[in-house]
């Protein structure tokens, strides 16, 4: 039984066909490279995975069971975590408190609850030790580095057992070493039997790390292999159209 | 490398700030700063600065802007803003002496004003938050809206019989607690250091105070990892009228009267006093120290005035500077960090 199973996956911004019946089988320790041009439909069937819409029409299994999401918490709850293209992380926080937004570590004194802040930056501090990040959580986002808030945002993935993680151009806006260090980093998550899903542009970090590559035009799935049956030549005209599908 | 990618050399220098860099880059500290200096220069000028009954005066009257400006602070924070409570005060202090008025006890009273505060602000929150309304135009609304109401209600009478509790009552507002012959701390002044307390705690140490700066901060980054977003935003606009409420209770008994007019013109000054001492409009920044300073620089800049002898019409110019002054220091501390 896969772990993620979509089942034609559809959706309709009005009159505009963001994704056209598009199916996928998704194993623990695989890493799937999703590529496609601007507007192929990438983001929109992460973000239909992680909970942020529904789709318009299609079935999202999770080990074999139906799920429907109307929040991305709930897709959480389910082990599925989300590295966002913009990261999503409040500027004015800490690393620590954005690792924890939302499922902050608290000390209860019978009624009140209050932040346990030592805990929090142990366990922050320990999620950056693991990942070799020099990140450190009593650090405000607002000055760090690009690599440094990946980092942060991929710490947030490993607060709980996920099994799923999506990444969104986790590669876009850092530079080389770090590169190098975020796809480590997947390949560790993977190691731990964690199913990726890798969202990204960039050609050579895809064919790095991923297993497997689907690639999505206009909505619609033209290939879906694995990699080593694959090129980097294939691949591109694949997402310009020059090649159908394969 | 590219230009606009941070190098593991430049990521390296960057350090936690030490404590001597935090609080120079504190915005409240450098008002404090200036309310030490300003007491400094007015207590060699006059004779009159430094004594307990000037004290008393400063210390009570400024006492309900910290306790609104405590109220406008996780408003601000969240990037939002509240118009409404000077107006939400004169109805809430209207209907809070309408009822004392009518022979009821001292605590309906003063729960049935509060609940009319908890009331307007949760109708202001409401808007904001779930029908996404913009807060300066639901607020504004609501200035005109609750200051009307309060006329209607006081059939624009000025309401001074509270009733069989008015003693007590006005004991709350214009009572003090008396420690000897020179100090005396006014009630107000009292209510105000244990709410900054409460607004200390909540801000700093529970999720809710952590939600607020994050839906300030980033409020997609916050919606999307959980946090009930829209709860958040309606319970700073509640907490902010609820303030508005309990300033009116302690005023209303201090001055032993209400009009209609009472708290007009206040939500500038409480505005005013968050911004001063430290809070972001843009959101994300603010702290209830802050909050508190901010109306105590309001009211020592009026009180030096009229000490110094300096026409009273100069005070707004001051007060005026000071916020100006307020956002440069942040332009200046953004641009050093840039």
């Amino acid at each position: 039984m896969a772990l993620l199973e979509l089942q034609s996956i559809t959706k309709n911004f009005g009159a505009i066909h963001a994704l056209v019946g598009v199916d996928l089988e998704l194993n623990p320790g695989q890493v799937l490279g999703l590529m496609g041009d601007n507007g192929a439909g990438k983001s929109t069937l992460v973000k239909i995975v992680a909970g942020n819409f529904p789709a318009s029409d299609g079935a999202i299994r999770l080990e074999g069971e139906e799920v429907h999401f109307t929040k991305p918490v709930d897709a959480r709850k389910k082990g599925i975590e989300v590295v966002y293209q913009d990261l999503a992380l409040c500027n004015n926080l800490t690393a620590a408190a954005n690792i924890f937004l939302g499922r902050e570590m608290k000390r209860e004194f019978g009624p009140i609850k209050i932040l346990n802040y030592q805990a929090m930056f142990n366990r922050a501090a320990g999620l950056f030790k693991e990942l070799k990040s020099e990140t450190r959580p009593r650090d405000v986002v607002r000055q760090m580095s690009g690599g440094q808030r990946q980092a942060v945002a991929i710490a947030r993935t490993r607060l709980s057992q996920a099994k799923i993680v999506l990444m969104d151009e986790p590669t876009a806006a850092i530079s080389v070493r770090q590169v190098a260090e975020v796809l480590d980093l997947i390949r560790k998550l993977r190691d731990q039997g964690m199913a990726i899903i890798l969202i990204s542009h960039r050609m050579p970090d895809v064919f790095a790390v991923c297993d497997r590559i689907m690639v999505l035009r206009r909505g619609q799935k033209v290939a879906d292999k694995a990699i080593s049956d694959s090129s980097p030549e294939e691949v591109t005209g694949l997402i310009t159209g020059a090649i159908e599908s394969s | 490398m590219s230009k606009n990618v941070a190098s593991i050399e430049d990521v390296v220098e960057v350090r936690e700030s030490s404590p001597l860099q935090r609080i120079l880059g504190n915005q409240a500290f450098w008002i404090t700063l200036a309310i030490v200096i300003i007491s400094i220069v007015m207590t060699i000028l006059s004779d009159a600065f430094l004594t307990s009954n000037n004290l008393f005066n400063v210390t009570r009257n400024l006492s309900f802007i910290g306790i609104m400006a405590l109220g406008m602070t996780p408003v601000i924070i969240t990037a939002g803003i509240d118009l409404s409570v000077g107006s939400v005060m004169g109805l809430s202090g209207v209907i809070l002496g309408l009822v004392l008025g009518a022979g009821q006890p001292m605590w309906v009273g003063i729960t049935i004003g509060l609940g009319t505060a908890l009331f307007v602000g949760g109708v202001n929150g409401f808007l904001i938050a779930y029908v996404r309304l913009n807060p300066f135009v639901v607020t504004l609304g609501m200035l005109s809206l609750a200051r009307s109401q309060a006329i209607v209600f006081s059939q624009n009478k000025m309401i001074f019989d509270f009733g069989p509790e008015a003693r007590r009552f006005l004991d709350l507002g214009g009572g003090a607690l008396e420690l000897g012959q020179f100090a005396r701390i006014p009630n107000p002044l009292i209510a105000m250091v244990i709410l900054a307390v409460i607004f200390w705690f909540l801000l700093n140490y529970t999720p809710w105070g952590q939600y607020v700066y994050a839906v300030g901060g980033n409020e997609e980054a916050a919606r999307l990892t959980g946090v009930p977003v829209r709860w958040i935003k309606m319970s700073v606009y509640m907490l902010s009228a609820l303030m508005a409420g309990i300033a009116a209770v302690l005023m209303v008994g201090w001055l032993g009267a209400v009009t209609n007019a009472l708290g007009t013109g206040d939500e500038l000054r409480v505005i005013a006093a968050t911004v001063i001492g430290g809070a972001n409009l843009l959101g994300g920044a603010g702290t209830a120290y802050g909050a508190v300073i901010g109306a105590v620089l309001i009211e020592v800049i009026r009180n030096a005035l009229i000490l110094a002898g300096v026409s009273a019409f100069w005070n707004g110019t001051f007060v005026g500077l000071f916020i100006i002054l307020a956002v440069f220091l942040e332009r200046l501390r953004n641009y050093r960090r840039a």
